[in-house]
């Protein structure tokens, strides 16, 4: 076997190489999971990889999924052999293309990582909802299951296309498959290269459009011919099934690895038989190998390809003894008699049966699991074996889950165990995100695959968090391939490493742990006294497991070394060391090398910063001697306060405390309806610093609590005698001007648990003291020093009055940071550029808010489970929040303008009519009321509070009207809140419109200039030269302005804003644009981890695009012309600093000079000639005289 | 008409050389300045901080982009490609600069540690710079730092270098020295090749708005060029074997003509390139051309160091702040048409 090429790698790149060897034409669009095939076929290109025609793909990322559908199609007709890569909303949109190029018997591979659709909810993670929907497309379906299978399907569906001409869907499961780490055979060129008929491709080609040769395509048919044109693609569907099981059939004698249509594993005389497809089949072929080796009559059927569908082959491949089938579905479709695999199966069988070709008829079960990454272990494959042998077995069922309403679940028993696992080492690590956890790990497994003659298999859990991101990393090894497709169970791992202690009292990751086992600990407590560390609980199992417990200084060793806070090599290192896979120096050798491979170019001394932790590691390795007795006094607290709403205590503290999965189908809301103001009860104290605040040298500006991105750090002014009950230590000052009554005080006060320690108050804040400039009115300082204070400084601050908002003006930064934020302590990112944009909108118009949020960063941070930042004033009002999709926002929140304007507008209708009723003056007050100011808005309140009142008295059917939309007569403010891939490439069509038809809508474009929630890919947003995935050699064109396309609407509000340079520029914005009758679109600069930049300079970065020219502030406000006045105001100065030291200060463009330094050099004279071009356009176009036209205003 | 000049003992076709600036950093504009007559292209300079800088960022964005967030497993920067750091890249520039262009390429050199400035510089005349240019960018902040432990330091960093490489040294002097001609002449003495007068600084400047400092470039002034002309006249013919060039605010013919008067081999430009472009070297040579014909000389040489301390017609000029008969004459910056 030596001559095979081992390898180790993930699904997405295992159908990405067969795809991009394939192909010359590759049409993209980003979406989990799938985004990193194209990534893959990208680089690739980049790095001048060429197809098995020796040219190199083009690959090609549009603004959508239907874009990218339409490329291909077009690909296909002008005779290229095309591709694509996408999953779930994506596919979604790729739907009419799909039939058109089945239509057109156009041969094509569409990749896909199989994923959930958004239904009650988003969600990222895998089942097969999206595939199922296409089914009606004419493309083929196949199923890889494992990452082996990715590779080979891959081909095998490429050669079978090509053949069939049926374009072929290729699916494997979303993140089970299409992220887990395995080793596996790599398909040869030599092999690829036999499986790709040459003649087929050039018949490809000849069928494609060519006006050497012109044909149509594409017609219209009328009802004498449509019918029969449909029809007469049957026969090619008809040969499909053969045609790919001969493919499957040539590629074994190639490779060895033979597959089926259908293939089937079990007791041949077996009775009880499930059938599945996908990811699940692992689980379930360990579950019935155990269950035969025990004499059990069951087997497993797997179904490769979906469709087309061949009858003759299932029943094949079914033992004559089968008694009963379980089909199992890993998607819902709600309102079916059974999901499409189960009813394809029952059909099948029952017309060989009723045709006579079956003598005797199965029972035939439908179920569903997995949904949504649902886990599906051996445990559930025996919990359906279990009801297959009743003698009434449940059909419908579900498995996985408790379904307490429907009771459609099954029991299953979480303690089997599948003996898979005998000689299989599984091991678990628990890092943070940043601190590379899941690299090293990654890095592990192919020392392991490639230098011992073991399997490996690693799957990697991450977070619905950005900021302090948990990673939980599988890892398993053996001397046999892997197929456990399921996370490594309780009393599963031989070793557990805790890469950072504060997760000892969070996860009782010890579970984890089989007998003997070792329990690796990160932390700076040595080794005789870190028993004391521990909580009760995890004391208890490693006396009762006989745990081994090892601790590093990890943090410690990395500072020493210079390495900052990165401690994975370390951990690496005393993982291999203790566990004993390879022989220790050997090990430490292969380390040494991957460093060497990453740095070996970027400097002698980071490779020797890294080689020296490897060292020190071994040496700061130690064991732990292990007490006999619990001797701990503390253990797990509670996750939410017992205060806490019954809904937070019930189910958000649940989710919390990681035990989601055991939340029965009861709990949940039916129609992804879920309260606000949760992420107030998810303490998760990240900051290692914190601010600390001055009150004597404070000047109380307010610029702190605008730039905090997580609404940690808070102002409130209230009377001084509510000081007298104040904790001790709690701070304030007498509250400056003359805008409040004296005497008041005023405190800025911080949220220590929530807070993330970015440090983006203290940097803004412009006060110093005269005697030590090192000391501002907030200084950052070592969290622990002040943390129990603030903390109870904070529950008296939570305590105290919010102050009138009729009295503050919030053309005023001081005043605006008094205003209570309704969005606090997001999942986003430390020193995150765009939240608090939004945390501004929700102090000024929170109450009244509206918002129709597109899928993004702002959608996650906004609405991830297990929490929302959203939250409500005292009197219960705030922002209402949905996600419809990502290419739809805007259109979605003009809706929400329609719904309001429309009952708006009939409230008025119904106050007019029963004006004589409810009282003249109270209804030409509501009807007249002037809502332009906080007191405006607060009067209205009381008016509609006296209108219900009167409502309650008043008989008829327009009362009782009135009565369920009278709200609706207070203001609304509906805003459209995402980023730019939204609003420059997919959503554009839909913003376009909405600027375009007049409504009251507010657009808030949070541009961060590339796709930061998918991972950094090129936007029309990119900028010039700088670097993102799809754009490896920079970007070559200029970023689209935005701006300027609203503003030849000539009725929209139109603002650029950037807070870091020009907060109060920004502030008026917002006011502005809400306070406008119309349109308008606020455009945001939002600084953004994907920029390679330290977001802790945030507001340095922003200050630097505006004096670069990079982003000019201004505001376009139509009514200006009304009043003869220019609409354009330029709020920044002209071009001050060169643009060569901003893009020098971001690696998103400074690592072009170091891979393409010509092109480099060439965009930025470009860039720096367009900035001030620009800058200038702008400026002439606010000098324009304007003549007064009324109809403006 | 003869315009050749030495420099550092090399020959130069004419005394223009545009000085350290990012215009070396493009090949197109290198041979542009060559093609409009630059005699020597000094290139920009290669800052050993920001090597060290910028590979750990690079390292730090590229190679550690772990986010632990499911959607972006990869991170967010393209990071499969390999990249060069800045000495390689500065070091593959001047390979390119010596295959492509006939004048000579001189390195410019930035550095902290004395170990990085040794290295370093071994390695640019490696590469095949024909001479070196030290920029010390030194802001002596050290309030317990005399003034002579400040020459000490550019002294001993000099004589280790002179041990280690042999292409010839110049050193890019700032204009806070307290005795510049002797400093000079200690530098000379420990085997520097020519000087420059004078290093600029970028001077930071204050943001009112945020009462922070802001880094701020501002190019260049004619009038900034009569500090480099009183010390050339001073030293002009003073020490042997020193070449000594001129920087910093030479924009008009009539300036570098000044330069040359007062004894400059070189004159230096730089903010007037960027100004005005590469080609702007054609213009002033023309310019200089036509002034060296209006007054009858042949070559530079026949008017080099006329106007210095050694033959001006008052030399105390140089010497004397005279402030007050200035002070009494003042209308507009001395010299300089406004």
């Amino acid at each position: 076997m030596s001559h095979k090429s081992m390898v180790t790698l993930d699904g997405n790149e295992a159908a990405a190489y067969v795809a991009h060897m394939t192909n010359e034409v590759i049409a993209i669009y980003p979406i989990t999971p799938s985004s990193n095939m194209g990534e893959w076929a990208d680089d690739w290109s980049a790095q001048g990889i060429t197809n098995l025609w020796g040219t190199i793909p083009d690959v090609v990322e549009m603004q959508s999924e239907a874009g990218a559908a339409g490329a291909i199609h077009g690909a296909l007709q002008g005779g290229s052999l095309a591709t694509t890569f996408t999953a779930s909303q994506g596919l979604l949109l790729m739907i009419p293309n799909m039939y058109k190029i089945a239509g057109e018997l156009s041969p094509t591979v569409f990749h896909v990582s199989a994923r959930s659709l958004a239904a009650q909810a988003l969600s990222i993670f895998g089942d097969h909802s999206d595939v199922m929907a296409c089914r009606a497309t004419g493309y083929a379906m196949l199923c890889a299951a494992s990452v082996q299978e990715v590779m080979d399907f891959a081909l095998i569906a490429q050669a079978s296309t090509l053949e069939s001409r049926v374009p072929l869907l290729h699916f494997f499961d979303g993140f089970r498959t299409s992220h887990e780490v395995s080793k596996i055979e790599k398909l040869p060129v030599d092999t690829i290269r036999a499986m790709i008929d040459e003649d087929l491709v050039a018949a490809c080609r000849a069928r494609g459009l060519n006006p050497d040769r012109p044909k149509l395509r594409g017609t219209s048919q009328n009802p004498d011919v449509y019918f029969q044109g449909r029809e007469t693609v049957n026969p090619y569907y008809t040969a499909t099934p053969d045609i790919v099981q001969g493919v499957m059939d040539r590629f074994a004698a190639l490779t060895g690895r033979q597959y089926g249509l259908f293939e089937y594993v079990g007791a041949p005389d077996a009775e009880r038989v499930i059938a599945l497809m996908g990811s699940g089949i692992g689980a379930a072929e360990e579950t019935v190998e155990h269950l035969t080796a025990l004499g059990e009559k069951v087997g497993l059927v797997k179904v490769r390809l979906f469709r087309p569908f061949d009858p003759a082959r299932l029943i094949a491949a079914l033992p004559g003894t089968t008694k009963c089938i379980a089909v199992l579905d890993r998607t819902k479709e709600p309102g079916a008699d059974g999901e499409p695999l189960y009813k394809d199966i029952l059909t099948a069988l029952a017309q060989a049966h009723g045709e006579g070709e079956l003598a005797s008829m199965p029972r035939v079960l439908g179920g569903r699991y997995g949904l949504g990454s649902k886990e599906f272990t051996p445990a559930m494959v025996k919990g359906v074996f279990d009801e297959l042998a009743k003698p009434a077995p449940r059909n419908h069922f579900t498995v996985g889950i408790l379904d307490d309403v429907g009771h459609t679940s099954l029991d299953w028993d979480p303690d089997f165990k599948s003996s898979a696992m005998q000689g299989v080492t599984a091991c678990v690590f628990y890092g943070l995100g940043s601190d590379g956890t899941v690299s090293a790990n990654k890095n592990s497994i192919k020392i392991i695959s490639e230098e011992t003659p073991n399997f490996g298999q690693g799957y990697f859990e991450y977070d619905s968090k950005k900021a302090g991101a948990i990673t939980i990393s599988h890892l398993r090894f053996g001397p046999n391939p892997i197929n456990s497709t399921y996370l490594i169970g309780n009393d599963e791992a031989s070793f557990v490493a805790c890469h950072q202690p504060t997760f000892l009292t969070r996860y009782d990751m010890l579970d984890k742990a089989r007998k003997g086992g070792v329990f690796l600990l990160n932390s700076h407590t040595p080794p005789e006294r870190v028993w004391d560390d521990l909580p009760r609980r995890m004391q208890r199992t490693i006396l009762e497991k006989e745990l081994s417990v090892y601790v590093i200084d990890a943090y410690g060793i990395a500072a020493a070394t210079g390495m900052g806070r990165r401690i994975n090599t370390i951990m690496q290192t005393c993982f291999f060391a203790i566990s004993g896979i390879l022989p220790k120096d050997e090990a430490i050798a292969h380390i040494k090398e991957a460093v060497k491979k990453t740095y070996g170019k970027k400097g002698q001394a980071l490779l020797d910063r890294n080689y020296q932790a490897i060292d020190a590691a071994l040496a700061g390795l130690h064991q732990v001697s292990v007490p006999g007795e619990v001797s701990s006094t503390f253990d797990r607290p509670p996750v939410v306060p017992d205060d806490a709403p019954d809904f937070v205590r019930q189910v958000t503290a649940t989710l919390l405390a990681g035990n989601g999965n055991q939340l029965p189908v009861s709990l949940m809301p039916s129609d992804g309806t879920w309260p606000t103001g949760t992420t107030q009860f998810e303490k998760r104290n990240l900051a290692l610093k914190l601010p600390k605040w001055d009150q004597n040298l404070c000047t109380q500006c307010g610029k702190c609590p605008l730039v905090c991105p997580h609404a940690a750090i808070r102002a409130k002014v209230y009377p001084a005698e509510l000081t007298e009950s104040a904790p001790e230590g709690f701070l304030h000052a007498t509250i400056k001007g003359k805008d409040f009554p004296a005497g008041y005080q005023v405190t800025y006060q911080i949220a220590p648990e929530d807070c993330t320690g970015c440090g983006l108050c203290a940097e803004v804040c412009p006060i110093r003291d005269r005697k030590d400039p090192e000391h501002k009115a907030l200084d950052m300082v070592d969290a622990e020093l002040i943390h129990a204070q603030e903390k109870a400084n904070w529950d008296f601050f939570l305590d105290l009055p919010e102050y009138d908002r009729t009295k503050l003006d919030a053309s005023k930064i001081k005043h605006a940071m008094m205003m209570q934020p309704l969005f606090e302590f997001s999942g986003a990112c430390v020193g995150c550029g765009e939240t608090p944009y939004i945390k501004l909108a929700t102090q000024l118009f929170g109450d009244r808010m509206l918002i129709a949020n597109a899928t993004g960063c702002s959608s996650i941070y906004g609405g991830n489970l297990p929490t929302t930042p959203y939250t409500t004033t005292p009197e219960g009002r705030g922002p209402s929040w949905n996600n419809s999709l990502f290419e739809d926002n805007a259109e979605f929140g003009l809706g929400l303008r329609l719904a309001v304007d429309k009952q708006t507008a009939q409230a008025r209708e119904l106050v007019a009519r029963l004006a004589d009723r409810i009282g003249s003056d109270l209804a030409e007050a509501l009807l007249n009321a002037d809502q332009s100011t906080e007191t405006g808005l607060h009067e209205q309140r009381e008016r509609v509070a006296a209108l219900r009142e009167k409502l309650s008295v008043i008989e008829g059917p327009e009362a009782r009207s009135l009565e369920h939309i009278c709200d609706q007569l207070v203001r609304r403010s509906v805003w459209i809140v995402g980023g730019d891939g939204w609003a420059y490439d997919i959503g554009y069509g839909g913003v376009d419109h909405v600027l375009a038809s007049g409504r009251n809508v507010n657009l808030l474009i949070l541009d961060t200039e590339v796709y930061s929630n998918t991972g950094g890919q090129n936007s029309k947003a990119t900028p010039l030269g700088a670097v993102a995935k799809f754009a490896a050699g920079g970007k070559p064109t200029f970023k689209k302005d935005l701006a300027m396309m609203a503003m030849a609407y000539e009725n929209v509000y139109v603002a650029h804003v950037a807070f870091g340079a020009k907060d109060m520029q920004t502030v008026r914005a917002f006011l502005e644009a809400e306070s406008y009758e119309g349109p308008s679109i606020i455009i945001c600069y939002a600084p953004c981890i994907a920029h390679g930049v330290d977001l802790s300079n945030n507001l340095r970065q922003q200050d630097m695009a505006v004096n670069s020219g990079h982003w000019p502030l201004f505001r376009y406000d139509p009514r200006r012309t009304g009043r003869g006045e220019n609409p354009l105001l330029i709020d920044s100065k002209p071009p001050s600093i060169p643009y060569r030291d901003f893009m020098s200060s971001e690696t998103r463009f400074s690592l072009l000079t170091r891979t393409h330094p010509d092109a480099a050099e060439r965009f930025l004279q470009m860039a720096q000639k367009q900035v001030q071009t620009r800058f200038d356009l702008y400026e002439q176009l606010a000098q324009l005289a304007v003549q007064k036209s009324p109809a403006s205003e | 008409m003869n315009l050749t000049t030495k420099y550092l003992g090399l020959e130069l076709k004419n005394p223009l050389v545009p000085s350290a600036s990012p215009l070396s950093r493009s090949l197109d504009i290198a041979r542009e300045l060559e093609d409009s007559g630059a005699a020597a292209i000094i290139m920009y300079s290669l800052f050993e901080e920001a090597i060290t800088a910028e590979s750990e960022s690079m390292v730090r964005f590229l190679h550690h982009q772990d986010t632990g967030f499911a959607e972006s497993t990869a991170g967010y920067l393209p990071d499969h490609q390999d990249f060069q750091n800045g000495l390689e890249l500065y070091l593959e520039q001047i390979r390119k600069l010596k295959e492509s262009l006939d004048i000579p390429v001189i390195a410019s050199l930035n550095g902290v540690t004395d170990s990085g400035w040794i290295k370093h510089a071994i390695e640019l005349a490696q590469a095949g710079a024909d001479a070196l240019e030290l920029n010390v960018y030194y802001v002596a902040a050290n309030l317990d730092q005399s003034g002579a432990e400040v020459e000490n330091l550019y002294l001993e960093l000099l004589k280790e270098l002179r041990g280690e490489i042999r292409i010839p040294i110049n050193m890019k002097l700032s204009p806070t020295f307290s005795s510049v001609g002797n400093f000079v002449k200690r530098l000379a003495d420990a085997g520097v090749n020519g000087v420059s007068l004078f290093n600029r600084f970028y001077q930071p400047d204050i943001d009112v708005g945020r009462l922070a400092l802001r880094a701020r470039l501002t190019h260049s002034t004619s009038a900034e060029s009569l500090l480099a002309m009183r010390w050339i006249a001073i030293l002009y013919g003073r020490i042997e074997n020193l070449s000594l060039g001129a920087t910093g605010g030479i924009h008009t013919a009539e300036d570098a003509i000044k330069l040359l008067l007062a004894g400059a081999d070189v004159v230096h430009l730089c903010s007037a390139l960027l100004e005005k472009g590469p080609t702007y070297t054609a213009l002033l040579l023309g310019d200089i051309a036509d002034w060296m014909q209006e007054h009858g000389f042949e070559s530079v040489e026949d008017f080099r160091g006329r106007v210095s301390a050694l033959s001006a017609p008052n030399p105390a000029e140089l010497e004397r702040a005279n402030y007050l008969s200035v002070l009494d004459s003042y209308s507009h910056s001395p010299g300089v048409r406004v």
